[in-house]
């Protein structure tokens, strides 16, 4: 089957697009090819080799669905594709929207609902897990200025200024979150999450739920070294039942569908561990579960295939993954071949 | 006589992909604009370039040198051809 | 030999992050007619700038809201929001689709009863409301929205004086968890005003609480807001039977639904991120669903939803007028209809289509406006393909605000004509011309330069 993937951008905040397309390549049984969907021409997972097959341009979200449909379906009369996987939190809404229509000339998806996709929304997630005696930071979703005032009412300093869909900044009075409201909110639009700041390691787990509420594998990770834009830069497997239960628990009650990546704090004074974050989607460190015996990208295949796929119950403690810059050295050829063609 | 000059450190590919080798910059042609650079690289003057078009692709005269002037303009502002 | 066809000649320069032609291009397609009449013929016919307005679409967008609620709760009734679109015409489809009228100043509730519609059948809501409507609105039996002490003073003793019985509901306004809250309009709830509200109303002998009203705010793109409003309200109208024993007729929860239009600031489009109609009527109708009320009690759910309905029925078709480069190299088009008619481009990224096929490449372009005005500018930044001078583009999605906020300056109002269902052209409100503007004014004799 040939297989699209999004998200080739493994930059210094990497998109989960090449760690999922290595994840896939390792399969014997995929036979086919997988075709890379980037959106710029600078996207590394173009230049590494024996990675995609053959990559395209794609319209940006921000242009509307139409475009985007008719692109997919002009690489669809050339490629035939039979699954996507959109890989970056900003396609998901569009993904989403568009699967019945893509379903209707033959390519599949896996994808989570709209509620689940709503579902890192403040007070849901917040109710959420407050249901569930999850422990969860304070969150406030802030759309102008003048609400950064309600701060110290909230939570007091320092708290985290966090863009909808990517990037963050500890503020530690009011002038710093202004600074933050002001950058992110003109990056990403509104709303601006605004949270409760605290102190400790991070712990991540990736996960895939089923949709019936199953989950299919889930891998729990410690960050070993993150850098100043706070991305995980190496980490390695542990063994942490308090955080895989509470993985298990939130796709339970969401019947999550799809990839994911929960990600934990536990708190340096009391020990006790707060989800921070529910991203719906694989994670760019995904690679590290089929290294450590899940292949988590190869099972959400199966499942859009609606194969039976049976649960992971166990991995590799004490595997790392180290991140690494390593430069690809191309000719501009390629580079004019995907921006004037849209196509290598 | 040629009233417009190309740098000797561009190379333009048969897709309208134009480097610029000497800064590094990359830019994309449309077809015309394409058209366009080649006449200027075989050092045809801006009429001569002008009266081409027009015999090749259906647009009035008033139109043309319009656009003309606007996309000189622009290859100018770029650094990609010297006018006298 | 017949020549090929022309483009102008563009050159792009790759900036990263920028450089994807096949991604910021979302006016690759064009839009050449509205419901099957070609746009080049309506402008041939009715000149440009030019609003039309699909009937097709408005009946369908109220079909459709119909359904949606009435299958999610057995008692709905739509009130037409005329500010959002008052042309009599575009009134009258909404009437005819068994819509009320909802009025917030005197001239609308007159131009609701010129279209037909009876007092009761009108919803007579805003601050600002004379005696002389209050007492007409009295007489013909609306339901007039009272927003605040003075008006239902002013009420109470009018109805005293005159010897008539009034129909009222209130005004509610409350904290549903988003900003910014409006408070400016009606009684709050959570501090109590409201309830006081409604006790004086009760006391009052000539007049009826008929039902309960709020409007949480414009453009939501919260389901869950309208689900909480839906409950405060319920709640009022349960205590109101608890402890006076009347059972309110209605429950209108205002207007307020997000259309497709994407603000500006806003990174995702539109249609990614706005709730639909299903997820608000899912919101609402859990929200009075939890509040288990019998089957008398049960009161009919007001909806008066402007924008979500109108907003994708209307488009602007406007002309080039010229072609520039900025001093910063950037493009601009300057068209022939300006923020004078287009007021909503304030605050929306409107959604333009060229309306003839002009080639894939596209150029960052400025679109300006007719208007000999700094601020008359129609969007900041689109990708465009080049457009010659008197070629057309079609603005979309302006069919709520546009054509009751426009005024004229500079220039003057366009014609405004309907695409009807069989496929006809319809002129339903006529350009404005000299005589027009000029009926109005009177000059001092002393002034005149021509003596008589």
């Amino acid at each position: 089957m040939n297989i699209a993937v999004t998200g080739l951008n493994a930059t210094d905040n990497p998109g989960p697009g090449v760690p999922v397309i290595r994840s896939l390549k390792e399969v014997k049984e995929i036979s086919g090819n997988i075709i890379g969907l980037v959106y710029d021409p600078l996207e590394p997972g173009i230049y590494l080799e024996n990675l995609a097959d053959k990559c395209y341009q794609i319209p940006y979200p921000s242009s509307g669905l139409e475009n985007l449909f008719n692109r997919i379906s002009l690489i669809n009369e050339i490629e035939k594709i039979d699954l996507i996987i959109p890989t970056l939190d900003s396609e998901l809404y569009g993904f989403v929207k568009l699967q019945d229509k893509l379903r209707g000339i033959g390519i599949k998806t896996f994808l989570p609902t709209f509620e689940q996709l709503n579902i890192r929304g403040k007070d849901k997630l917040f109710d959420f897990c407050k249901e569930n005696g999850i422990k969860v930071p304070k969150n406030i979703l802030v759309a102008s200025a003048q609400e950064l005032y309600k701060i110290p009412d909230q939570f007091g300093y320092p708290v985290v200024i966090k863009g909808i869909f990517y990037e963050a900044y500890i503020a530690n009075n009011f002038d710093e979150a202004h600074s933050a409201f002001n950058k992110l909110s003109y990056k990403w639009g509104f709303p601006i999450i605004v949270q409760e700041f605290v102190k400790g390691d991070e712990f991540n787990v990736v996960a895939l739920g089923d949709g019936k509420g199953k989950t299919i594998g889930a891998v729990a990770m410690r960050k070993l070294y993150i850098t100043d834009k706070g991305k995980g830069w190496s980490g390695v497997t542990i063994d942490e039942p308090n955080i895989l239960s509470v993985s298990h628990k939130v796709i339970e009650k969401t019947k999550w569908r799809s990839g994911m990546e929960l990600e934990f704090i536990k708190d340096s004074i009391t020990n006790e561990y707060y989800l921070l974050e529910i991203n719906p989607r694989f994670p760019a460190w995904v690679y590290l579960a089929p290294s450590a015996g899940q292949n988590l990208p190869y099972a959400l295949v199966k499942l859009a295939n609606e194969e039976s796929v049976p649960q992971f119950d166990s991995y590799e403690i004490g595997k790392i993954f180290v991140r690494c810059s390593w430069d690809l050295i191309t000719d501009i050829k390629i580079f004019e071949r995907i921006t004037v063609k849209g196509e290598n | 006589m040629a009233d417009i000059t190309i740098p000797k450190n561009l190379a333009v590919s048969d897709s309208g992909f134009l480097f610029l080798t000497s800064t590094g910059e990359t830019f994309t042609l449309n077809e015309i604009g394409h058209f366009i650079f080649k006449q200027f690289q075989q050092n045809d003057s801006f009429e001569t370039v002008k009266n081409k078009i027009a015999q090749e692709y259906e647009v009035d005269l008033n139109s043309l040198e319009k656009d003309l002037d606007d996309f000189i303009a622009q290859l100018k502002a770029y650094n990609l051809i010297e006018t006298k | 030999m017949t020549k090929k066809r022309y483009e102008r000649p563009i050159i792009i320069k790759h900036i990263s992050g920028l450089m994807n032609k096949f991604g910021s291009n979302p006016t690759a397609s064009y839009k050449s007619d509205i419901d099957g009449v070609a746009v080049e013929k309506l402008v041939e016919k009715f000149g440009s700038p030019l609003f039309v307005i699909s009937e097709k679409q408005l009946r369908q967008n109220q079909r459709e809201a119909y359904r949606i609620f009435k299958t999610r709760y057995p008692k709905v009734q739509f009130a037409w929001s005329y500010k959002t679109n008052y042309l009599n015409a575009v009134c009258s489809v909404f009437h005819q689709e068994n819509s009320w009228a909802e009025v917030v100043s005197e001239f609308e509730y007159e131009k609701a009863r010129r279209l037909g519609i009876k007092g009761e059948h009108i919803i007579f809501n805003g601050p600002d409301k004379s005696r002389e409507a209050l007492l007409r609105a009295m007489k013909e039996k609306a339901k007039i929205h009272i927003d605040h002490f003075d008006e239902l003073y002013t009420i109470i003793e009018l109805t005293e004086a005159e010897k008539l019985k009034a129909k009222v509901a209130i005004r509610v306004n409350m904290d549903v968890g988003i900003y910014p809250m409006w408070d400016r309009f009606g009684f709050n709830f959570e501090n109590g005003e409201a309830w006081q509200a409604i006790k004086r109303i009760i006391a009052a002998k000539n007049l009826e609480l008929v039902g309960l009203h709020t409007h949480i705010g414009t453009y939501m793109m919260s389901a869950e807001a309208y689900r909480v409003a839906a409950i405060n309200l319920g709640t009022l109208a349960k205590k109101i039977k608890n402890d006076f024993d009347k059972v309110i007729e209605y429950i209108d929860l205002g207007g307020g639904f997000a259309s497709h239009n994407t603000l500006l600031g806003q990174y995702l489009p539109a249609e990614q991120v706005v709730p639909s109609i299903e997820q608000f009527a899912d919101s609402i109708s859990s929200g009075l669903f939890e509040l288990s009320f019998t089957n008398e009690e049960m009161p009919t759910l007001i909806l008066e939803t402007g924008r979500a309905l109108v907003d994708d029925a209307g488009f602007l078709i406007s002309s080039v007028i010229a072609n520039k480069r900025l001093s910063d190299g950037r493009r601009a088009v300057i068209i022939d209809a300006g923020v004078n008619l287009l007021f909503t481009s304030f605050w929306y990224k409107h959604k333009i289509s060229p309306a003839q096929p002009n080639g894939s490449y596209t150029e960052n372009t400025t679109i300006y406006g007719p208007l000999c005005m700094n601020i008359d500018c129609i969007q900041d930044s689109i990708a465009l393909p080049a457009l010659k001078v008197g070629e057309k583009i079609v603005i979309h999605y302006v069919g709520a605000y546009d054509m009751t906020q426009w005024m004229q300056f500079i220039a003057m109002r366009p014609n405004v004509v309907m695409v009807m269902e069989n496929g006809s052209v319809e002129l339903i409100r006529k350009a404005e011309n000299i005589d027009y503007l000029m009926e109005r004014e009177r000059v001092p004799e002393k002034l005149l330069l021509k003596k008589k």
